[in-house]
Order: C-alpha cells, then sequence, then structure tokens
C-alpha cells in the first residue's frame, strides 16, 4: 500500500509584501485530518503564509508552488482556493457592516455549495444548522442576526471565525491565532472544534504561542518560523521549550 | 432660483489613485434598452406659443391650463441654464427636441387595456411592469405613462369605491379640473427653476392621485415611466393630494432604451399633505445611463416636492438612482404644518461616465417640526457623484430638528463622491445633526468574503447592499429585492 498525497504540499514558497521579502523559502507537508502548529517571533513569517496561500492581492509570490490535494493554488483566485476547500480564520477579522452574519454566512456556504455541484441551502435549512453550531460553540442566537463582526469584540470576532469554520466546514484550515482575545470557554470551544474537524479529515494549520492549548491540540507536528525559513521542525516538546525559553535564545536559520 | 447660498460645506474627494486589483474594465450592458417599434404622433421639433397651444389643443384642455402653460412658457424664456450643480452638461439645445410624442395606434384613447397595443403591452412586460392580474397578487395599481400619455391605469375602479383617484394626468385635467386648478404649481411655482418651469409649459402627462379624508389607500400605488422615441423630451407631472388623516404610498419606476444620443427627461412632482395624512413616495430609476464611454443616456432634471401643510402631516421620500448619464434631483420637504414631518432616504450609484448631483431640501418653517435625512452614494468607474442637501430652519420654527447622515461609498480610484451639506438655521434653538463618511470598498472586507468562497462580483453587491441597508429598509417590501438585483446589476464590472 502506498501513502496517499499530502492533503497540503508547499515547496519553496517566496512571498514579497510591497518591496519586502517576508517568506523565503517555506516548504512543508500537510496530511488529511494532521494538525501542524506553527510558531516564530513577530515578523517571522507565520501570518503571511496563511495570507499567501489564501491569495490576498497584498501579498506577492515570487516563486514556490502550493497543491491542495493537487490542485495548485498559486493560480486560483481567493475565492476558488476558498471553494476549493481552504479556510482562514483571520488574526484580525475585519466587519462588514449592514451585512446579517447568517446571510453572509449562507451566501458563502452556498458558493461553495454551488462550485461542488450542490443544491444551494435555504434560509430556514441553513438557520436551523447554524443556530445549532453557534449553540454548540456557546455562541448567542442573536449574534447572527447582527451585522458581520460590527460592534463585535475580539473574542467574539473569533468565535464568529469558529463558527465559520464549523459550518463550512474545509479541507484545510489555517487558524491565525484564533486564541488571541478569547475567553477559556473559547480555547475549549476551540480545542473541540479541531477535534471534531480532524476527525472529519480536516487539516490544520495553528499559528499559536499559547502552549495550554497547543497541548491539547495534539499536534502531529511543530514547525518554528524565523525570517521567513522554517528553523525547526519538531513536535510537542518543541512548542515546549519555546514556551520555556522564549525565540531570542534560538539559533537563526541554516543559511540566513 | 432655488439654489441656496453655501453655509457651510464639505467635500470628500477620491484619494490619490493607489496601486489598485479593484480597477477593472466596465462592461455592463443595459437591461431595459429595447425599441418599441410603434408609430408616433409627434409634434415637429422646437417651442414657442404656437407648440404650447398645440400640446393644449391635442388634450383638449381647459382654458385655464392653456394660460398656466403659457405664463410659465414666458417665464422659462427669461431663465438661464442652472450651472451651480456639480455637473458637466454639453449644451442642449431645446429648439432641437420635439415636446410632443403620442404612440399613435392610441389616438382613439383605449378603453380597456384589452384595447392597449399588444406591443405596448409587451413592452411592458419586457420591463416586468405587472398590468393584469399579477399586479392585483402583488397589490399593486400601475400608471403605465409611455413617453408622453398614459396608456392604461389598473384597478381604478377599485380604488374609486373608496374615493382614491388614482389616473392620468390628462384624465384628471378632464374630469378632476377644479381640484388640478386649485393645486397645480401650489408647491413647484412655474418659475421655480429653469427646468420647472420648461416643465410647466410643455408637460404632457403623468399621474393624478388623491386620497380623500381618513382613507388609507388599500393598495401601493405604482407608475412606470418610460421614454421611447427619439429626439423627444418627456416632462410628466405628477401631483398627489393626501386630505386629512389619510395615507399613501406611491412607487415610480422609470426606464429608458439605448440610444446613442442624450434624451431630455424634466419632470415635476407635487405632494400635498394635509392634518395627519402620511405619503410616502419611492422612486426606483433605472433611465439608460449611457454607455461605457458616457456617449447617450438619459438627462434627468426632476424637481419633486412635497408640502407638509397640515398638523402633524409626514411626506416620505425614498429613492433608488441607478440610472441616467445625469442626474439632478433633490425632493424635497416644505415642513409647513406644526409638528409636521419630513424624510429622505437615497441610494444613489454612478458607475462608467454617469454624473449624479442629487440630494434634498427640507425647509422648516412650522414649530416642533422634524426631519431626516439618510443618503446613500456609491461611484464606481469614472463616475462622479455629489451630494448636495439644505437644511433651513426659518424664524418660525421653534424647536425644529433635523439629523442628516450621509455617506460615500467609492469603488476604484478613478471615482469621486463630493458632498454638500448646507444649513441655513435663523433659530438658536434648532438641533441640526450632520454625520458624513466616506469609505472605499476596503481590500480587507473583499478579501474576507472572498476567502469564505463568494466570488469578487458577488462581494460588492454583499458589500454595496450592507451599505445601503438602512435605506433599503424603508422601501415597500415588493420593491426591496428589485431594489436590490438593480444594485448589483448596476455595479456589474465595478470590481472583477
Amino acid at each position: 500500500m502506498t501513502t496517499p498525497d499530502p492533503l497540503l504540499q508547499v515547496r519553496d514558497l517566496r512571498v514579497n509584501v510591497g518591496e519586502r521579502t517576508v517568506l523565503r523559502s517555506v516548504s512543508l507537508d500537510v496530511n488529511a485530518g494532521s494538525l501542524v502548529v506553527l510558531m516564530g517571533a513577530n515578523g517571522s513569517g507565520k501570518s503571511t503564509l496563511g495570507l499567501a496561500l489564501a491569495g490576498h492581492p497584498a501579498y506577492h509570490v515570487l516563486g514556490g508552488q502550493a497543491l491542495l490535494a493537487g490542485q495548485d493554488l498559486l493560480a486560483m483566485p481567493a475565492h476558488e482556493r476558498a471553494r476549493a476547500g481552504l479556510f482562514l480564520s483571520f488574526q484580525s477579522p475585519p466587519d462588514v457592516p449592514g451585512v446579517k452574519n447568517n446571510l453572509f454566512i449562507r451566501t458563502a456556504l452556498n458558493a461553495q455549495r454551488e462550485s461542488r455541484g450542490e443544491q444551494p441551502l435555504d434560509a430556514f435549512d441553513f438557520l436551523t444548522s447554524a443556530k445549532q453550531a453557534a449553540k454548540g460553540l456557546g455562541l448567542p442566537e442573536a449574534m447572527l442576526g447582527r451585522p458581520v463582526n460590527a460592534g463585535f469584540s475580539g473574542g467574539e470576532r473569533k468565535r464568529n471565525e469558529l463558527l465559520q469554520l464549523s459550518l463550512l466546514q474545509p479541507r484545510l484550515a489555517l487558524l491565525d491565532e484564533i486564541d488571541s482575545g478569547m475567553d477559556v470557554d473559547g480555547v475549549r470551544a476551540v480545542v473541540e472544534q479541531v477535534a471534531r474537524l480532524r476527525a472529519q479529515g480536516t487539516a490544520f494549520i495553528v499559528v499559536s504561542h499559547y502552549l495550554q492549548m497547543i497541548e491539547q491540540l495534539h499536534p502531529d507536528a511543530v514547525l518554528r518560523l524565523d525570517q521567513g525559513c522554517i528553523a525547526e521542525r519538531g513536535d510537542l516538546g518543541l512548542a515546549r521549550h519555546i514556551a520555556e525559553t522564549g525565540f531570542a535564545s534560538r539559533t537563526a536559520p541554516v543559511g540566513a | 432660483m432655488a439654489s441656496p447660498d453655501p453655509i457651510s460645506t464639505a467635500r470628500a474627494l477620491a484619494d490619490k489613485p493607489q496601486e489598485a486589483p479593484l480597477e477593472q474594465a466596465l462592461q455592463r450592458p443595459y437591461q431595459h434598452g429595447f425599441v418599441t417599434d410603434i408609430e408616433s404622433d409627434s409634434l415637429p421639433p422646437g417651442l414657442d406659443e404656437d407648440t404650447i397651444r398645440a400640446i393644449s389643443r391635442k388634450k383638449k384642455e381647459p382654458a385655464f391650463l392653456l394660460d398656466w402653460r403659457l405664463a410659465a412658457l414666458k417665464r422659462w424664456q427669461a431663465m438661464a441654464l442652472p450651472d451651480w450643480a456639480r455637473l458637466n452638461i454639453a449644451p442642449i439645445d431645446f429648439q432641437a427636441l420635439s415636446y410632443y410624442s403620442a404612440p399613435k395606434s392610441m389616438k382613439d384613447a383605449p378603453k380597456s387595456l384589452d384595447e392597449v397595443d399588444p406591443k405596448l403591452l409587451e413592452t411592458y412586460e419586457k420591463l416586468g411592469v405587472p398590468l393584469h392580474e399579477r399586479a392585483a397578487l402583488a397589490g399593486v395599481a400601475v400608471d403605465a405613462v409611455f413617453d408622453s400619455v398614459s396608456v392604461g391605469t389598473t384597478f381604478r375602479q377599485q380604488l374609486a369605491d373608496v374615493g382614491v383617484i388614482f389616473c392620468s394626468f390628462s384624465h384628471a385635467v378632464q374630469e378632476h379640473p377644479a381640484l388640478v386648478e386649485r393645486y397645480l404649481g401650489t408647491v413647484v411655482p412655474q418659475g421655480d427653476n429653469f427646468y420647472a418651469a420648461l416643465n410647466s409649459a410643455v408637460f404632457s402627462d403623468g399621474s393624478f392621485v388623491y386620497i380623500p379624508k381618513g382613507v388609507k389607500c388599500p393598495m401601493e400605488l405604482s407608475s412606470y415611466f418610460r421614454i421611447n422615441a427619439q429626439n423627444t423630451g418627456q416632462f410628466e407631472r405628477t401631483l398627489i393630494i393626501a386630505e386629512e388623516g389619510s395615507q399613501v404610498s406611491y412607487l415610480e419606476g422609470c426606464t429608458a432604451p439605448q440610444r446613442d444620443e442624450n434624451q431630455l427627461h424634466a419632470a415635476v412632482v407635487e405632494l400635498i399633505a394635509h392634518d395627519d395624512a402620511f405619503i410616502k413616495y419611492s422612486t426606483v430609476q433605472n433611465w439608460y445611463p449611457g454607455d461605457e464611454h458616457g456617449k447617450g443616456g438619459i438627462y434627468n432634471f426632476v424637481t419633486k416636492r412635497g408640502l407638509a401643510a397640515g398638523k402633524r402631516s409626514r411626506i416620505a421620500w425614498t429613492q433608488i438612482e441607478t440610472g441616467s448619464a445625469i442626474t439632478w434631483k433633490y425632493p424635497s420637504c416644505v415642513l409647513r404644518g406644526e409638528g409636521s414631518s419630513g424624510e429622505f432616504f437615497s441610494i444613489a450609484v454612478s458607475n462608467h461616465r454617469q454624473q449624479a448631483d442629487t440630494g434634498t431640501k427640507m425647509i422648516h418653517l412650522g414649530k416642533n417640526t422634524t426631519s431626516r435625512i439618510v443618503s446613500k452614494g456609491i461611484s464606481a468607474g469614472h463616475a462622479h457623484n455629489a451630494y448636495r442637501g439644505l437644511v433651513r430652519i426659518n424664524p418660525g420654527a421653534e424647536g425644529a430638528r433635523n439629523h442628516t447622515q450621509c455617506d460615500s461609498l467609492l469603488i476604484g480610484p478613478h471615482c469621486g463622491a463630493h458632498t454638500f451639506p448646507y444649513v441655513d438655521t435663523a433659530r438658536s434653538d434648532a438641533v441640526v445633526e450632520h454625520e458624513a463618511t466616506t469609505t472605499r470598498i476596503s481590500e480587507e472586507r473583499l478579501f474576507y468574503c472572498e476567502q469564505r468562497g463568494i466570488d469578487p462580483q458577488e462581494a460588492t453587491a454583499l458589500i454595496v447592499g450592507g451599505f445601503c441597508q438602512a435605506v433599503l429598509e424603508e422601501l415597500p417590501m415588493e420593491f426591496a429585492l428589485e431594489a436590490k438585483a438593480l444594485l448589483a446589476v448596476s455595479l456589474e464590472g465595478a470590481v472583477g
């Protein structure tokens, strides 16, 4: 029996933001149902990796390759990458004034369903499952009727990301500091949600500095980014070590 | 002259062009650009006393109206084109226009819809105007004005049972001349402004509504206007009178075929609300805007004004303006009755080379009068959108209050939004509040939507819909969806 190809394959990815090269060379594989934790000092390129893979227009790919289930991510516009199953939980999710949360998520879900040749959900069916999901995440139902992230606290915005993750059920989810701003219950909801989706085969790349959560996530690998390169690859032990000693004491990546 | 002296002016220009992935070629075919092939009975181009006499004769009008028209012509001939709006207007040769165009097959006016030229009905069908039973199901009575003559009014009988008069203006002149004579020009006088004077001289048809005392109009009233013939101007005139304690909601929709030359539309709407009456007037204006290079399109110069004459009377204007090459329009309220109120909810979209200079005037005359203005301007392509508003508090308007919210949304680097809020208050106790914002469709919001799988087109529609939500909520329910769809269509190709 042959090992199946990794769900996500990134090879020598190089990315500029404006004139500045932020990712110098990143290669990594993530298998379906597995979870990779990405750590690194501020400015090391963690968020850039997610935004570049998701297709943010300000992030210019200079070279390299990124395949999601064999599809060339870098050749697709952002919305097609999402439809191919890539989900990015934003570090600072923006608001969309006047657009109700349930309309927003339903529009997204139906766009994805239609691209897969599935029937769109009507408002009623969607609302039923959205209410259920919200309840499971400890979110007040009223949040579905409010405009997307408008007037939401930092923690509420993150919970709203989690709600979208739970309803969109992507193949690959990049969670960029989803724990920041969240209370204890929020972090617990993240852990539960991740476990549930992983069991269904969703792969995760989680950017976090919060060791307690990282431990509960049971990562398959822990990577440390430094100056746009992967400087160290390890397991939970690496995360614990970083939490204890910080980034400053660690060696620069090879060749830097 | 209608234009006020500026007391204060705020202006928000588009930011410097950025490196913008939003910038795209703007391609959108006009959806209603078909021409109906019907013989018209038109007057030759030109405008003088003889033209007026000919129009009046064709319409078999009473003497008072001919005299009124002739007086208006005199006023108009002495007036100069207004130039204070922020609009680039190619010179208009008013002598090259024809001032009357009636479909020939209607010379003997149809007695019922069955007698209406099927081609006309087909036109309305293409426009989605429900003239028959569909309209009944929707609870809408439709008065359709095709070029200059009203072709058929549904539900006149049903409305007549409760005493509501809803008919073409010409019909009202024949059947209810006393009402017309009493109210015509009382809100928008003949000499109010250049285009109003022109309209007063040459108007050919329009709608007339009379709601008797205490009657709540049992259905939404609706008119559809369409300009078809070439080189004609359309000058319709609408007059709505709401007696004490009555209520009416009226909606007008407008379309025009696609033509390379510009066409002139200069309408006048007058509303009169007596004690405790409420008039809600909604407009969905989708005249042909011209192509992406600015060729063709309707010149839309409209004077709309409501007189809140009675105590606690209320007038609300709601408008969705997506069409026309040029829009020059300021639906206004004169708040004379004590405790009367005026509202203005507006969405104005300009794309390609469209120019819009639109807003409102709230003239507070009576005690404890209140007004509210919510204006949402959206610019895309190379279009310019100006909000121009006046809030005037006269010396007698003790306890007057106004709140104005004026937001502009820019799509792409080459468009502009401009805000000219004038406030003119003669009282120190007046409360006048003004809030204004100018925003771009932010890349972050767009990307957020796209990251969830929503394509840029739909993401834009979603964001624009959200931006307009406060106004869309004010539209009669059955038109809110239509308006949303229209917004999406108008901005197709604005981002990609």
